[in-house]
């Protein structure tokens, strides 16, 4: 099958070109559910400082997909059993102090190891699987099925829907959960809750983009907006455009080139984030200047 | 009755004209009650013996060195940790059940530097953050609730005068200007009671004396009590009412000319103590009481 001749580059005639492959149509329906859930989730895991967290259970996404085709199911149960299960270990972790993750960064690189050995395990009992291997790591963004898409976007609108009644609370909790906790929200739980909402994101991502390169929608696209703007409605909403932006253009490039589709997003997502931190950078400077007439009485405090 | 308890009423009556308010709720029931209270952390008697009353209004600052329970006194009327001995009542019920009704200010490290979020809706967390559902903009049209939440969130910014630097990064501030965003934050629901930790704690010596004076101003205006853990009196000692000063021979409540005196302190701490007054009226703590505590001295300007 030969994809394209070249793009037209007339958006509309290119999309229209691309969607009359299935597998494109199932891409793009796919990559948006992914973009969406992926960043909105991101946006609290960059406000907690729990990318570590997010790390892990993408790496122990693995072992569940590789162990899922070995005994012969769907890679995705594989992901979101082994994402799930991880959320909930991590959730019961005992840790220092409500919101303090530094300390079990060791627990938690320890049952990264193990999961990392697991799948290793897993790939190695599954003869003839190497090409697989691939695709559980770096992604498989066009072999995704129309009942996959399905799943996806029940679990997606899932998420999103308690995300949306947690929300606020856990943006406290987040931020000060000391205060939190003396204002009676159930700062423990919602941690839980956030790991399973956040192990469901990564099981997602994970199916699109592959285990390795989870983190181009989990954390960059958040970690881009949240460097443009401190206000959290307009970060979310940054987030989720910068997301879908990304996994357009990745897909859409990919499709001309010979070139795989992860390197693409995952590359638009990094300049995307370049240019932010650019643009932060060189802004300080012309705001100093212009709120220079009215020096700060605080300034030499901390 | 004769005239000499009618005059003694109408002066008690005088005397207290300028906190009407304060006086019906202390009528009322007051609000922080300690009855002979004690608690331990880690298995170890911190306090015991306690009774304090703070009335409507009234600013009471807690004293005392390092280890000897201050915050864990915030935690007990916080309801976060029960007493060992005692009773405690806050807000005329157990404590931990009003907690809506508390502005706390937990005794802080600041803002991580990377946190992006501004300091206006660090403001409004106090206000609303813990109610379930996520926040509608402002702009959107509909609930009055909800543009009374964003007047209320202007008003506590003003009260403490952050409304300059509310809209940046609540991590690139100074933490002068970040303790008062969590003042306001405190502010924001229009609590009965403030509980602030150490507040003037990493502040340099004019922000000290100016967010002192602050707490204050909001105490007298807005009839709001204030406990206060601190380390130095003097920055507050013109406008505090009470002194608790708790150490690790016991526990001493009066006025801070009344607790914080040579005798007194001698008593507590178990070794001779001196205190002196400077000519602008700030009290020295002179003493030798390191065999108690490894960093025991209460007040700043020590001699060794």
């Amino acid at each position: 099958m030969t994809l394209a001749d070249g793009p037209s580059w007339n958006p509309i005639i290119d999309l229209q070109q691309m969607w009359s492959f299935p597998f494109m149509v199932n891409a793009f329906r796919a990559g948006t559910i992914v973009a969406v859930l992926a960043g909105v989730m991101g946006h609290f895991m960059v406000l907690r400082r729990q990318s570590f967290a997010g790390h892990t259970l993408s790496l122990i996404g693995f072992p569940g997909a590789a162990g899922a085709v070995l005994i012969g199911v769907a890679a995705s149960y594989g992901y979101f059993a082994f994402c799930l299960a991880g959320a909930l270990v991590i959730a019961a972790m005992p840790r220092a102090g409500p919101g303090g993750y530094s300390a079990e960064s060791a627990v938690i690189a320890t049952v990264q190891s193990f999961a990392l050995a697991c799948g290793f395990l897993f790939v190695a009992l599954y003869k003839g699987f190497l090409n697989g291997v691939n695709a559980l790591l770096f992604g498989n963004f066009l072999g995704i099925s129309t009942g996959q898409v399905i799943v996806l976007g029940v679990v997606a609108a899932v998420s999103l829907a308690v995300l949306g009644v947690i929300g606020r609370p856990l943006a406290f909790a987040s931020i000060d959960p000391d205060v939190a906790t003396a204002r009676n929200v159930p700062v423990r739980a919602l941690s839980g809750a956030f790991l399973v909402l956040l192990g469901a994101a990564t099981a997602e991502a994970s199916q699109i983009t592959g285990t390795l390169l989870v983190f181009a929608l989990l954390v960059m696209p958040a970690a881009t907006a949240q460097t443009l703007t401190a206000r959290p409605a307009r970060a979310l909403a940054l987030t989720a455009a910068i997301g879908l932006v990304v996994t357009w253009l990745g897909l859409s490039v990919a499709y001309y080139t010979p070139f795989p589709v992860g390197f693409f997003v995952t590359s638009f997502a990094f300049a995307g984030y370049v240019a932010a931190q650019a643009v932060r950078h060189t802004r300080p400077r012309w705001r100093a200047v212009s709120t220079a007439g009215s020096p700060s009485p605080t300034g030499i405090a901390r | 009755m004769n005239a000499h308890s009618l005059n003694s009423a109408v002066n008690r009556q005088a005397g207290h004209t300028g906190q009407p308010r304060a006086q019906d709720q202390q009528v009322a029931e007051s609000v922080i009650t300690l009855r002979n209270a004690a608690a331990e952390r880690g298995g170890r008697r911190l306090w015991s013996g306690l009774d304090l009353t703070v009335a409507a209004g009234e600013f009471v600052a807690v004293l005392g060195p390092n280890g000897v329970g201050k915050s864990t006194l915030v935690q007990v009327i916080l309801g976060a940790l029960p007493l060992v001995e005692g009773e405690v009542r806050v807000l005329c019920g157990p404590a931990g059940r009003a907690n809506e009704r508390i502005g706390y200010l937990p005794q802080r490290r600041s803002f991580d530097p990377s946190l992006r979020v501004r300091g206006r809706d660090i403001v409004r967390l106090g206000l609303d953050g813990h109610r379930w559902g996520l926040p509608l903009p402002a702009w959107l049209p509909g609930s009055a609730a909800r543009r009374s939440a964003a007047t209320r969130v202007e008003e506590v910014i003003d009260l403490v005068g952050a409304g300059g630097y509310a809209d940046r990064p609540v991590g690139e501030l100074s933490g002068g200007e970040q303790q008062r965003l969590l003042i306001a934050q405190a502010l924001a629901p229009a609590p009965d009671l403030l509980l602030l930790d150490e507040p003037l704690d990493s502040l340099d010596l004019p922000n000290q004396a100016a967010v002192a004076a602050l707490i204050a101003r909001i105490s007298r205006a807005q009839q709001v009590s204030v406990l206060m853990v601190a380390h130095d009196v003097n920055p507050i000692l013109t406008s505090v009412d009470t002194v608790v000063y708790l150490a690790p021979g016991g526990s001493k409540i009066g006025s801070p000319r009344q607790v914080i005196t040579g005798p007194t302190l001698t008593q507590l701490f178990g070794t001779p103590i001196e205190v002196l007054t400077t000519s602008d009226g700030r009290l020295v703590v002179i003493g030798h009481p390191q065999r108690c505590e490894p960093r025991p001295q209460p007040h700043g300007e020590l001699e060794p």
